[in-house]
């Protein structure tokens, strides 16, 4: 069942269509990634998502209702790109502050507040406050805050960036446990391996417009190019690669890399060179990765689109 | 409005639990409060050192005795020597200065000289020359021949009094002092909570907390719960303060009971008339004490409204720059300023048409009526002013919520007046 269904989403400003007419749907329980060059306009479409902007035109489906956002945005927990904590506030009132906005009353606030800073070893920061806290700490309060409700949806907005790899591994932990008890996620960056290693569904958004929507084998399927690379045991000869089946991108003593012709299958290749007496230790294709789908796909949008005046 | 009292709960609690709230709280009466203290002590406790004068009194004007009015000088009369001659022994002699009378003409008196190694001091000087005054007075007198008596029943001293024609009467004096405290502290309260608002919708912004609220609450309600919180800062505030001079006013008599009497007697020795003291403190209970009390909170809380949303909404427009605060907070500062400008002519003209218009006007309506009520106010200008800043209120909330909703989520970006009068032009 989808969580979250966006109808012919519209947002103009003035001088640019920051979201122009994108549709689709989330499914309950999947990790969505929400992909897109600088100034795509996925913060507004984000925000919309959040309930903080209204949408010029289009439908926003929430939980199998239409979303209102006085009521619905209790469910949600966003965490914004820009990140922000009030500084001089201690951090475990902090926690219990941006709890109790979601909606928790002060008992179920704390209990919630105690097991996450357990769960991240957090227990001694209560009276600390957020400016004595490195920037990976206060990374990790901010994701905190942003699930202590139990969000049916959780917008993670580059939630990896200043974090070192122990934390980072912590933290991703923790967005598949919640996935698996229910939540839908968000995720929206820049970094397509973590992407291809999170995800199940991503949508490429360029220039306001939905331009790719597909489950990460799906959408690889869709762009792979027929490459193999093929392992031998005995050493290539140049005779052997006078063939219209494929054609070579790459060569080295025992290893090619090839594009097979799409007239011919993966079996008349191989049985080519089995024909031609050379021993396959290995056969795989090779699919493209998600950063060379996203640089395929919006390379020379123009980058100046993130200078245009936004007068909203 | 759970979510709103939840924010008020925040900015109020924050600012309240500050060492720097407690601290400006409780020393700031302590400080007023030992200045005068501190004013009054030197008052009483003149004792600067003992001027001793030497008089050569070639004129015979004080007829061989001149008694000293004041504990710190004392004159002695030196005979059998000339200006020129004793100018150079009076210090020897153990004086500090000389003072010399020739033989005058007591209706054109010229040549008096006071000898001094450094300058006299000016309450010195005054004191010796209200002596050589009063001593040509008396001789001129009697060259009159007018009796000492005489004089004194044909000497006149009124005090004007100003009764209405609602038949209470008016007290000029008291008023005006009670009108400036009043203005005053309207006029520092829409600066100092105004700013306050300001400063802590900047905090959210610049430190880009307020879009991780804004998912959570209405930008409107974040707005108001911080003006209100903000409010209650400044009624806590006061309210302690009143407590703390209260107390500080009733404590300390009785603790030095004698230490305020000589206050007193060296405050009334000072002022001009002497009864002036108290009557200010008489005609202080013919003022409409309520009334002002009244007018002090509304005024008070409607005022501070009224500025803090359009503080806010600077607030949600500057990005990191000081600089820039400064110039989007001048035209606020304008008409606060314009206000104390009106009020320190409606003190002294309160009928006056820029006086009404200023306390009708809701910009400058909170200082300007404030110091306008001591002085009777009819009624329908108090009502209108009222409802005035009332309507005041609510416009400026619906404008600046405008700007503010939109301001707060804008980052890095310079953002001009052009821009914020579209905002506010356009609909919800």
């Amino acid at each position: 069942m989808a969580l979250l269904e966006l109808h012919n989403l519209k947002k103009y400003y003035a001088t640019q269509k920051a979201v122009d007419d994108i549709s689709f749907s989330l499914e309950k329980g999947n990790i969505f990634g929400l992909l897109g060059p600088n100034g795509a306009g996925k913060t507004t479409l984000l925000r919309m998502i959040t309930g903080i902007f209204f949408p010029d035109e289009g439908k926003i489906m929430f939980d199998g209702k239409e979303f209102d956002p006085l009521n619905d945005i209790v469910h949600i927990g966003y965490m914004p790109e820009e990140r922000g904590l009030y500084k001089k506030m201690k951090i475990g009132e902090q926690a219990l502050y941006l709890a109790r906005l979601k909606g928790l009353s002060k008992a179920d606030a704390m209990a919630s507040i105690k097991e996450w800073f357990v769960k991240f070893e957090m227990q001694s920061w209560w009276n600390k406050k957020v400016e004595d806290l490195s920037k990976g700490m206060s990374q990790k309060l901010q994701f905190v805050t942003t699930v202590l409700h139990e969000p049916k949806l959780i917008i993670l907005d580059e939630p990896f960036s200043g974090l070192d790899p122990v934390n980072s591994n912590l933290i991703k932990e923790e967005i598949y446990k919640l996935a698996k008890k229910g939540s839908t996620i968000i995720f929206s960056t820049h970094r397509m391996e973590q992407v291809e290693e999170i995800c199940d569904h991503i949508i490429l958004v360029n220039k306001g417009q939905k331009i790719l929507d597909g489950t990460v084998p799906q959408v690889k399927q869709d762009f792979k190019e027929n490459l193999f690379r093929i392992r031998f045991n005995n050493p290539i000869l140049p005779e052997h690669l006078a063939i219209h089946l494929f054609e070579v991108k790459d060569k080295k003593e025992k290893e090619l890399v090839i594009r097979r012709d799409k007239d011919f299958s993966n079996n008349d290749v191989l049985q080519y060179f089995i024909n031609k007496g050379l021993a396959i230790e290995s056969f795989n294709e090779i699919l493209p990765s998600l950063n060379d789908i996203f640089i395929k796909l919006v390379e020379g949008t123009p980058a100046a689109r993130q200078f245009q005046p936004v007068t909203a | 409005m759970n979510k709103i009292w939840l924010v008020i709960q925040r900015e109020y609690l924050t600012r309240v639990k500050k060492k720097s709230f407690l601290i400006t709280t409780i020393l700031v009466p302590l400080i007023i409060i030992g200045f005068y203290a501190a004013i009054l002590a030197v008052q009483i406790s003149d004792s600067s050192e003992t001027a001793k004068i030497a008089v050569i009194d070639d004129a015979n004007l004080f007829g061989g005795k001149l008694e000293s009015t004041d504990k710190n000088i004392q004159y002695d009369f030196v005979t059998g020597d000339t200006e020129q001659g004793y100018k150079t022994k009076y210090k020897k002699a153990g004086y500090n200065y000389f003072l010399y009378i020739p033989k005058i003409d007591i209706n054109d008196p010229k040549g008096i000289n006071i000898h001094s190694e450094a300058s006299l001091g000016i309450t010195t000087k005054s004191k010796v020359e209200r002596a050589v005054n009063n001593a040509l007075e008396a001789k001129r007198m009697e060259a009159a021949n007018i009796k000492a008596d005489q004089f004194k029943s044909i000497n006149s001293d009124i005090t004007i009094t100003n009764p209405l024609d609602s038949g209470k009467e008016s007290s000029t004096t008291a008023a005006t002092i009670v009108a400036t405290v009043c203005g005053v502290l309207i006029y520092m309260i829409l600066m100092i909570y105004g700013t306050m608002v300001m400063r802590g919708v900047m905090e959210e912004k610049i430190s880009r907390i307020a879009e991780v609220i804004i998912s959570s609450v209405k930008p409107f309600q974040l707005m108001l719960g911080k003006i209100i919180g903000i409010g209650l800062v400044g009624i806590t505030q006061f309210a302690i303060w009143f407590v703390l001079i209260f107390l500080l006013m009733t404590v300390l008599p009785t603790i030095f009971p004698s230490l305020m009497e000589q206050a007193q007697t060296a405050a009334s020795s000072q002022a001009a008339t002497p009864g002036m003291l108290a009557n200010i403190t008489n005609s202080l209970s013919s003022l409409p004490i309520g009334l002002i009390l009244f007018c002090f909170v509304f005024y008070f809380i409607g005022g501070y409204l009224m500025y803090a949303s359009l503080f806010a909404a600077i607030g949600s427009v500057i990005s990191e720059d000081q600089q820039e605060a400064q110039q989007l907070v001048f035209p606020i500062m304008m008409p606060i300023i314009l206000g104390f400008v009106i009020m320190t002519k409606a003190i002294t003209d309160p009928n006056s048409g820029l006086a009404i218009f200023g306390s009708m006007f809701p910009l400058t309506s909170p200082i300007v009526m404030m110091a306008r009520i001591c002085f009777d106010v009819p009624a329908w200008q108090l009502v209108t002013s009222m409802i005035l800043l009332i309507l005041g209120f609510l416009f400026f909330t619906w404008l600046t919520a405008k700007i503010y909703r939109t301001g707060i989520l804008l980052y890095g970006k310079k953002i001009t007046w052009k821009e914020m009068i579209k905002w506010m032009l356009r609909r919800s």
